[in-house]
């Protein structure tokens, strides 16, 4: 394992301790260590222990991406967390849940920045963010049809009146 | 607190906080008007469309709207093989081409675990560096429009036309270049090249001393930005800002030297971070001075980039590049420093195609952007004209 | 071209001697709205700002729609953005022109096929008058747009609708190889 990836392990480590069977085992790839918390429910839990833990101090949410994983009938979002300050450890961090009517918790109230991309996933696959102060559509308008990067996505035949296809 | 002036009428006190924000106490309530902004408006930068609603010419809230733009990039890179996306990243910021190009070339080679020749390093340094310079021009340009001030715009498009021409006469294209590709580049640069970036060097440094002078030390600009728009570090860090927003608020971070790639760690360069002596940390002031002050740093990277690029006749910078590029099974997050800050890719490949399961653009300016509503609270109109144009937004980033 | 239309209905000389005096005003005074959508708004900046210096064209942008007589699709229109730029459209006064800059707003451009949120050519919603292919077009080519709808405003007359002007304009259009060779002849004698 390289230098940062064992970094990344050691932080993985403080969590597991903390929350147990919640979070899965770590995959150590090499181009982006991640963990993937079992049990949605605690997620909000996790970030914020992953915030405010002087050991972690994850105060900077690189990004944060929708996935589609049809296979699994699921989707999930990935999140890039690291430190800005005291460590240089990265961390990413997978929340999955049902394709159809699923729902997890928004950490837009642990960083203000989840805020947008919540938004932008829930516009983009469809999944609710409970509690999220404001789950809209970002990019698509309002009364766009379906979920355009979900995998079995058709393009709708026509937007007020205009022909959408070439 | 220090009251504002006599703007005490009849019912209303409006006093302005040690923090910049105004705050208004009055007997009767006024009624709240909202005002579209956008996105059709000279100062939006494009299409973007503001909700402000407004009491008097306080700002109570201002709600950013977005999607004018979207031109699902994301879609694009799942029906797209690997190269094929390089031209849709330059198209996402179109002000800095070679950059968007730079951070996605990276991710996918970090993914596919490749070699880069020497040389290709220090021409991808060069004129993303070369494309820096240029999109700060515009920036400080339109900004400058956007306050009122018409001719340091005329200057910086008179300079930036040089880079144009330069990056034109490299890659074949003006604004979107599709120069760098994964594992090399389209060509090799052409034989005069040091020369005459080495020429435009000598002939940018006074031209920005110059603007400097213009505009960065005028005073009306200076009342204009100084103290509007405060965004304290912490929050900043906590909305994920980057690039010179966050070093506009007193962070030294830059991915070139915190998370170090291509041959960045060789070279010698200064991150400037407003120290709150001649603008109060965090303003949009800061945020206009860091992007200024970036551009000399620029040309000291572009000076030691030439006399360290090692020449080599006949040199092929396609001769590395995979004949079909199939990364394995996998995902990366990979990023880079662009103009506007950090933007991020990340890429799932499955193994079995040559195109991306997923790949999702971490803008910048997005992320930026969504601070605008807790930037803009309590600030008078007329300045919300200053902060949009100090987060530096180019909607095609914005949206994708 | 506006109310007289109805009324004139012979031409004679008075008429095309207004014709071509209200038409040199106009051709010289085009005002764009300063509209920009994407990548193309760029390349007009430029062509505006100081080294291509479209103000010696007496053409200058203006902020709002309802002064100006060109509009200049500069960039890539979305489905969220067509009824805007409709309703932009419908608040310009007549005579009006529309220039489609760049292939985005030509016929969608590289966004053609998966962009399910791109309006495959801005003529789906608003009638244009000159498109400009390129992505982007460089900033002489824009010139060369706008100067076509020079000639355009050159063929317009009282009476004279715009169909029969486009039609005059594709009859008299100039080969431009042929122009070049002539004047590098004339260079030469």
């Amino acid at each position: 394992m390289s230098p940062a990836v064992l970094e990344s392990k050691a932080a993985y480590d403080i969590i597991k301790e903390r929350f147990g069977d919640a979070v899965s085992e770590f995959d150590a790839n090499p181009t982006m260590p991640f963990f993937e918390v079992l049990d949605a429910s605690r997620w909000v839990d996790i970030a914020l222990y992953m915030r405010d833990n002087s050991l972690l101090q994850f105060n900077y949410l690189a990004c944060l991406s929708g996935m589609d994983y049809p296979e699994e009938e699921k989707l999930g979002i990935v999140c890039n967390l690291e430190c800005i300050g005291k460590y240089t450890h990265k961390l990413a961090v997978k929340v999955k849940c049902q394709r159809d009517g699923g729902s997890i918790p928004s950490v837009s109230c642990v960083w203000h920045t989840a805020n947008w991309h919540e938004r932008e996933a829930y516009d983009m696959y469809g999944m609710v963010f409970e509690d999220h102060p404001d789950l809209r559509r970002i990019l698509c308008p309002e009364d766009w049809t379906g979920y355009p990067l979900r995998k079995d996505y058709k393009v709708q035949e026509t937007y007020h009146g205009i022909k959408v296809p070439y | 607190m220090q009251e504002l002036g006599k703007v005490e009428s009849n019912s209303i006190r409006v006093t302005r906080q040690d923090d910049k924000r105004i705050t208004i106490e009055k007997d009767l309530d006024t009624e709240h008007m909202v005002l579209s902004m956008g996105p059709q408006h000279p100062s939006t930068h494009g299409v973007l469309r503001l909700e402000c609603i407004t009491d008097g010419e306080v700002i109570v809230e201002a709600e950013p709207y977005l999607g004018y733009l979207h031109r699902c990039f994301e879609k694009h890179c799942e029906n797209v093989d690997y190269p094929g996306i390089v031209p849709y990243t330059d198209r996402m910021d179109y002000l800095a081409g070679m950059n968007s190009e730079l951070a996605y070339c990276l991710t996918v080679e970090k993914l596919l675990d490749i070699e880069i020749p020497r040389r290709v390093e220090f021409i991808r340094v060069i004129t993303s560096e070369l494309n820096r310079i240029a999109s700060h021009l515009v920036a400080i340009g339109t900004y400058a429009i956007d306050l009122g001030a018409f001719t340091p715009f005329l200057f910086c498009f008179r300079d930036r036309e040089h880079i144009m021409n330069l990056l034109e006469w490299i890659s074949g294209a003006r604004m979107l270049y599709n120069y760098i590709w994964i594992g090399g580049l389209a060509y090799d640069v052409p034989a005069d090249f040091k020369k005459r970036v080495a020429e435009f060097v000598t002939y940018f440094r006074p031209k920005a001393v110059e603007l400097y002078k213009l505009l960065t030390e005028n005073e009306i600009f200076v009342k204009r930005t100084k103290g509007i728009g405060i965004m304290p570090a912490d929050v900043a860090i906590n909305f994920a800002w980057s690039g010179p927003m966050l070093r506009g608020s007193g962070v030294k971070w830059d991915l070139r030297r915190n998370d170090p790639y291509s041959v960045y760690p060789e070279l010698d360069f200064e991150v400037p971070v407003p120290d709150g002596k001649f603008s109060d940390v965090g303003d949009c002031l800061s945020r206009h001075l860091v992007r200024a002050l970036e551009m000399e740093e620029s040309l000291k990277i572009i000076e030691q980039c030439l006399d360290k690029m090692p020449e080599e006749q006949g040199f092929d910078p396609r001769a590395l590049i995979p004949k079909k590029i199939r990364p394995k099974a996998g995902e990366v997050y990979g990023r880079a420093e662009n103009p506007r800050g950090e933007l991020g890719y990340y890429i799932v490949s499955d193994g079995k195609s040559t195109k991306p399961v997923r790949c999702k653009a971490r803008s910048s300016c997005f992320v930026n952007l969504a601070a605008m509503k807790d930037l803009s609270k309590g600030q008078l109109l007329p300045d919300l004209v200053a902060i949009i144009g100090s987060i530096d937004i180019v909607l095609g980033e914005v949206d994708r | 071209m506006g109310l007289l239309d109805a009324k004139v209905s012979n031409r004679n000389v008075l008429v095309t001697s207004v014709d071509n005096v209200m038409n040199w005003a106009r051709l010289s005074s085009l005002w764009p709205m300063g509209f920009g959508l994407a990548c193309c708004a760029i390349e007009m900046m430029a062509t505006n700002a100081s080294n291509y210096d479209l103000e010696r064209f007496g053409i200058f942008p203006r902020s709002s729609p309802r002064q100006s007589d060109l509009m200049i699709v500069a960039g890539t229109v979305t489905m969220k953005m067509a009824e805007r730029v409709v309703t932009l459209y419908e608040q310009m006064p007549e005579p009006r022109y529309v220039l489609s800059m760049g292939s985005c707003s030509n016929c969608g451009g590289p966004y053609w096929d998966h962009g399910y949120h791109v309006l495959k050519g801005v003529d789906r919603v608003i009638p244009v008058d000159v498109y400009v292919p390129g992505c982007p077009p460089r900033p002489e080519a824009l010139i060369g747009g706008l100067m076509k709808i020079q000639e355009l405003i050159r063929m317009e007359g009282l009476g004279i609708s715009r169909e029969e002007a486009l039609k005059k304009l594709a009859e008299k259009s100039v080969d431009a190889q042929q122009v070049l060779d002539q004047t590098r002849k004339a260079a030469i004698a």
